[in-house]
């Protein structure tokens, strides 16, 4: 049988004073402590890294070393390419249309643009070294037409796209990076090949490179379409006069 | 069958349910999102995102709908307040014996301690999320920082929120509250005691068989309702 008794709303459950409110204090604290994280929290995320490093050198299967890049993916898995398989091909609005091997993209003069890889997310990982070649030898390599004003970029993941402008996809902090770190792109970081725009947020800097194409104006990318902004400029890093 | 005292009403489970998926759904996301072997295995970023910004954003829902119920309201009191008795029983932890000064009204003072910390938890993890949500244009917030604690709020949240699970699992009648809404007399007398002594001391009798021609109700179940009143 149930005993349906009376609600006891709002009485205190013991004799005597209703108790204090703790509750609402500690919802308060909460949120105090919270506002205090978010304050404190990019002197401490330095200090995190370097614990998660000596955690990975100490237990790399438990903690993997990944330097504080986080693995983002728009599809569900992602073909692996390796020097036999990976082609790159350089085409659009150009008068010597390209496709290079990996060799052949090693055997093009190498450069190192480092650069904080910034997400939109949040995360940032401090003075990333990306060597590859620059995008605007690729492009002079293959002779721009008059008419081609902006450069998009496609990934053999089979979604991700991007774009740039003529303008940015020439300047010097712009890498086709084959290796980060001194050492081959990993798979999960885009590799073998990926592109690297050194003073945009990270969206910009497509993994998985496969495809340039000169155009005759901007085509917006994949996250471009969900609203980022298709100049992807990281704060403070936008030319003056742009 | 044993007798069996009323401790959540329809509104207080139903809140209960939905909160609960929506905070599975989070997590499960959380994890597809931000636990590499699991995001390289998943991808599918947009999807799994939006997924998990919506579910986030209608996870104190339940709880706010529950403030038309008077029963719910009545809990959320009674979770704010702290009595002495709730010293006594918290100190009682630290006691050899298990049992000593461990009284305790509708909600032991841990069960009032850890509903406090998971809705200031969850008001944190919804704030730092929807400064995550708006990527651009908030030049004036470290992201780092909201990063930071948007991350360290969902291991904490796991681990307290598994904590409450494995306290559940370990007690059926306890469960059996929260899923049928109410739980043996005895159970609430060991476990809930302060709370049981201001329920009725008998149970309500059935509506009289005999035409309705007797008094409306009996004369000690108003007692009953006056002593609780």
């Amino acid at each position: 049988m149930i005993d349906k008794g009376m609600p006891d709303a709002g009485m205190p459950d013991a004799t005597g004073p209703a108790g204090r409110p703790v509750g609402r204090r500690i919802v308060l604290a909460m949120l105090g402590l919270g506002a205090a994280g978010v304050a404190l929290g990019p002197a401490v995320r330095s200090g995190l890294g370097e614990v998660r490093a000596s955690l990975s050198r100490v237990a790399p299967a438990v903690v993997p070393d990944d330097r504080g890049f986080r693995y983002f993916s728009v599809v569900g898995s992602v073909p692996r390419k390796d020097a036999t398989t990976y082609r790159l091909t350089v085409g659009g609005l150009v008068d010597r249309p390209a496709t290079y091997t990996l060799d052949q993209l090693a055997a093009l003069p190498q450069t190192t643009v480092v650069h904080d890889a910034v997400c939109t997310d949040g995360w940032q990982v401090d003075a990333v070294p990306f060597t590859g070649v620059l995008l605007r030898d690729l492009l002079d390599a293959a002779g721009v037409r008059d008419e081609g004003a902006a450069v998009r970029f496609t990934c053999f993941d089979g979604a991700y796209s991007e774009s740039l402008t003529l303008e940015q996809a020439r300047r010097s902090d712009v890498v086709v990076a084959l290796r980060m770190f001194d050492e081959p792109v990993p798979h999960d970081s885009g590799g073998p090949v990926r592109l690297f725009v050194a003073p945009m947020y990270f969206y910009k800097s497509a993994k998985w490179l496969s495809g340039i194409e000169v155009t005759s104006q901007v085509q917006q990318g994949y996250w471009e379409d969900y609203g980022y902004p298709v100049d992807g400029w990281l704060p403070g890093e936008e030319p003056v006069g742009a | 069958m044993p007798e069996r005292v009323l401790r959540f009403s329809p509104a207080e489970r139903a809140v209960h349910r939905a909160t609960g998926l929506l905070f599975l759904v989070c997590l499960l996301t959380a994890v597809a999102l931000y636990v590499a072997p699991v995001a390289q295995l998943v991808g599918r970023r947009l999807l799994v995102e939006t997924v998990h910004e919506w579910s986030g954003l209608l996870l104190p829902v339940p709880a706010l709908l529950g403030l038309w119920s008077g029963p719910f309201r009545a809990d959320l009191r009674r979770l704010d307040r702290f009595t002495a008795q709730d010293r006594r029983w918290l100190a009682g932890l630290r006691s050899p014996d298990p049992h000593r000064g461990r009284l305790a009204g509708k909600f032991n003072a841990g069960q009032k301690l850890w509903a406090s910390w998971l809705a200031g938890a969850v008001l944190v993890m919804l704030g730092t999320g929807l400064l995550l949500w708006f990527k651009f244009g908030l030049g004036f917030v470290p992201r780092a920082g909201v990063v930071l604690v948007h991350d360290a709020g969902a291991y904490a949240l796991a681990v307290v929120v598994a904590g409450h699970v494995l306290k559940a699992l370990a007690d059926p009648e306890a469960r059996r509250g929260m899923r049928t809404g109410s739980v043996r007399r005895s159970w609430a007398a060991r476990e809930h005691g302060l709370w049981l002594d201001q329920k009725p001391k008998s149970p309500i009798p059935p509506p009289p068989y005999d035409g309705g021609s007797s008094s409306p109700s009996a004369p000690h179940a108003s007692q009953a309702a006056d002593d609780a009143a």
